[in-house]
């Protein structure tokens, strides 16, 4: 007989079900969601039609307006409108003063980390802005796709670094999503153009925004994507366009002194003009200050070439050397994606075709092209494409080091490293006695550390006081398929040990993402007690299929009768308890099931190397004789 | 590089242990590695298992990048024959190889303020000459009838000396670009 089953939405047990997961390209100036439905991605669109969403966020004490109202808002409140939120992420005020950001909202001071914006819902993080652009997206999602998401696939630059990755997903879990992965957008761009249904190549993502360009280099070999290299220059884009232009009409029209207001109009007509001539050749201006018509003329593509073209040519330079960096030449290039709205000119298509000696693609809508990309991988990453051979290779952007002797930083894993990757490194005391060591972890490229980027500070504490340089200390650094850092050290003589998920220094805490959560106005409603308990009942309920699938398939050949019986156990207990509302109870079954588990699992990873290496001839390793 | 203890790179990839590698054979058994072992295969997996896969994915990469390249892959050979190329201080190196770097170096540091790219190609097409001989030497001091081990470690401390001025010199085109 056939048992039937009730099961919330989102927590499936049928393994073969479609979960329901997105691609969320969560941009500077507009944000997108994508699905697969029907085998097909495709960006969703709000109930009023529109598919983008503008990343504004207004804040008032009647609530937050996120998109096109808050948009239409920002030079009326300007102080309570955040727009391009993007550029704070995973930035002190430090860092922006240095970054000569020219921001418009007045930020709290008392707070040397993170940069609260002050508004008048009260002090307000990056990280709850782009939370709220999320919520927004998710909601939509759900509301579209009808269920609860099982996860998403969010998509970064290539070269954000690891505080600005860990303030993404910081962001995320305020929205209550589960992130299976953050994804390069240059590598989510490629997915979208199918090339990996491609057999072979090389491959150039040329992504122009607003703000930025970033050139990457992958190689496709037997289903495996690689990214050999990324370079670029993330103070150039079509902004730099639209002032080059505005600078023309400025002269042209004879002006001189403009207030704020006024080059605002000259922007506006400069951008208009330059998203017009991507389709005809000729553009009539009109520069109006107010309801006072300033200047009459024109603007042909000709012109608008001979304004940009410096501009373009600096975006050539990064192309060769990342082309250096891989290792490869123009002509080894199979086929170059463009990316971001800028690719739209004309002539940035006919200058990149001339360099690589091929028409780009520009198929694909090149604002939807990342989230398009980032859905196809969210689908498989759901488990909705089992067959799928296709595996991502990414690197990690910059250096990873520690702080030594003398304010220098040793590298510990080097730039463009494919993740996931762990190195360790050997230390010592250098004092009698010593029983205490302090790390001091760092991102970038130089050789001091006050031009790196300090990440964390930790110390191992408890090591058994030794004569100078008796003292083993292994630090491990390991970085995961999301480009995220872990640090680990270890006193090897005793085995002393500490460990420290590298949350930025100035980065939010694990306590301070909990009260956001409570306070978050999507949770007032519900109990935060039955939230857990739902979260450790669908952990539960995730761990009994993913343990019943490994016994199914290696069960009988990598397990005796007692383990087998163990595990059954357990696996009983969790069942009889996951079901119940008793967290503690639920917990205990997991952690042990967990426990009987270990050497099951460990085996099956050994197990996995003879597997995975089925197709190739087999020879043994054998120590040479010394001759 | 350090290696955790009893695990073995070439064991790992189910190669012998010589220095001689087929570089497309290696990289399809990386691949086949990968595409078994890689976090995105194991979404929805205990997070025991999730661990275990970040971990088994770097070590692979750790792996990979010591096989397949030719400096690296000579001095894990060594140190799995317990000899440590580290050590600067112990071997003598041959001094007219030494006045060869002096000079190299010198002729670098010439073009520092006014790089020239045709001179540029010219050292480095020389330098990756010059390791081609050494990766041929090293062939036959690993893997020949007479092992030598002394010798291999010689080769090696003048492949990483020339190693280093190609990176001065890609560091001198980069200014060109």
């Amino acid at each position: 007989m056939a048992l039937l089953q009730i099961s919330e939405p989102g927590q499936s047990t049928v393994p073969h079900e479609h979960r329901l997961a997105v691609g969320i390209d969560l941009g500077t100036t507009n944000s997108l969601v994508a699905s697969v439905r029907s085998g097909l991605a495709e960006t969703l669109p709000a109930a009023a039609g529109r598919h983008r969403l503008p990343s504004v966020v207004q804040y008032s004490q009647q609530g937050v307006v996120v998109g096109i109202e808050a948009a239409a808002n920002i030079h009326l409140d300007p102080l309570n409108t955040v727009a391009s939120v993007k550029r704070l992420m995973g930035r002190t005020a430090n860092d922006l003063n240095r970054l000569g950001e020219h921001l418009p909202y007045e930020f709290d001071e008392t707070h040397a980390g993170v940069p609260r914006i002050k508004t008048v819902a009260g002090d307000i993080t990056p990280v709850e802005v782009s939370g709220e652009i999320l919520k927004v997206l998710r909601s939509r999602a759900e509301e579209t796709l009808g269920g609860e998401l099982a996860g998403a696939v969010i998509t970064v630059p290539a070269y954000f670094d690891d505080a600005q990755r860990q303030a993404t997903q910081d962001a995320a879990k305020l929205a209550d999503i589960k992130v299976f992965r953050l994804l390069n957008e240059p590598t989510a761009a490629a997915l979208a153009y199918g090339l990996d249904k491609k057999a072979e190549g090389v491959f150039v993502i040329y992504d122009l925004g607003g703000g930025t360009f970033d050139v990457s280099i992958l190689k496709l070999n037997r289903g495996v994507f690689e990214v050999m290299a990324t370079a670029g220059n993330s103070a150039l884009g079509g902004d730099d366009m639209d002032h080059a232009v505005a600078d023309w009409i400025v002269a042209q029209a004879g002006l001189e002194k403009l207030d704020r207001k006024q080059w605002r109009s000259v922007l506006r007509l400069a951008r208009t003009a330059k998203e017009e001539l991507t389709e005809k050749d000729s553009v009539p201006l009109r520069l109006t200050f107010g309801e006072t018509l300033v200047w009459e003329g024109a603007l042909d593509l000709a012109r608008l070439n001979a304004l940009i073209e410096a501009l373009i040519n600096k975006t050539l330079l990064p192309c060769k050397r990342a082309i250096r960096d891989a290792g490869v030449s123009v002509a080894d290039i199979d086929g170059v994606v463009m990316v971001g709205g800028s690719t739209r000119v004309r002539y940035v298509r006919e200058k990149v075709e001339d360099y690589f000696q091929q028409t780009p693609l520009t198929d694909i809508d090149p604002d939807r092209v990342v989230a398009i990309g980032a859905a196809l991988q969210a689908d498989v990453l759901a488990g909705n494409k089992s067959d799928h051979e296709m595996l991502l290779l990414d690197v990690n952007p910059l250096s990873l080091g520690l702080e030594i002797m003398g304010g220098m930083v040793e590298k510990i894993i080097p730039r463009n490293s494919t993740i996931p990757v762990s190195r360790a490194q050997e230390f010592t005391t250098y004092k009698n006695g010593q029983t205490a060591l302090a790390v001091h972890v760092l991102q970038g490229e130089r050789e001091l550390v006050q031009d790196c980027r300090s990440l964390a500070r930790f110390e191992l504490k408890g090591i058994p006081p030794m004569a100078a340089g008796a003292a083993r200390i292994r630090v491990t650094f390991q970085v995961d398929a999301d480009g995220l850092l872990s640090v680990s050290a270890r006193e090897t003589t005793s085995g002393v040990e500490a460990q420290v998920e590298v949350k930025p220094a100035y980065g939010l805490s694990e306590n301070e993402i909990e009260q956001m959560l409570r306070d978050s106005i999507s949770h007032a409603s519900e109990d935060v007690q039955a939230r857990a308990l739902r979260e450790q009942q669908v952990d539960g309920r995730r761990l009994l299929e993913a343990v019943q699938s490994a016994l199914a398939a290696d069960g009988e050949t990598l397990l005796d009768k007692t383990e087998r019986a163990e595990i059954n156990t357990c696996m009983q207990q969790l069942k009889t308890v996951h079901q119940q509302s008793n967290i503690d109870d639920i917990k205990h079954a997991i952690k042990q099931l967990n426990a009987a588990t270990q050497n099951f699992a460990a085996r099956r990873m050994d197990a996995g190397v003879r597997q995975a290496l089925a197709g190739h001839a087999i020879r043994e390793f054998s120590e040479k004789e010394e001759g | 590089m350090q290696a955790d203890p009893g695990k073995n790179y070439f064991e790992l990839f189910g190669l012998p242990g010589t220095y001689t590698i087929n570089r497309s054979d290696l990289t399809a058994r990386y691949q086949d590695l990968q595409r078994h072992f890689h976090p995105d295969k194991f979404s929805s997996s205990s997070d025991q298992e999730r661990r275990l896969s970040v971990q088994m994915t770097a070590l692979i990469n750790e792996a990979y990048q010591a096989l397949k390249d030719p400096i690296a892959r000579g001095q894990y050979i060594l140190s799995l024959a317990g000899s440590n190329t580290d050590t600067e201080t112990d071997t003598a190196m041959e001094p007219a190889f030494l006045l060869e770097q002096m000079e190299l170096r010198e002729k670098l540091e010439a073009l520092n303020d006014n790089p020239d790219a045709q001179r540029l190609t010219a050292m480095a097409e020389s330098a990756s000459e010059k390791m081609e001989i050494r990766v041929t030497q090293l062939h036959d001091l690993l893997d020949g009838h007479e092992r030598n081990l002394e010798q291999a470690r010689n080769v090696l401390r003048e492949m990483q000396f020339i190693d280093k001025l190609q990176r001065e010199i890609e560091s001198l085109e980069d200014q060109l670009l």
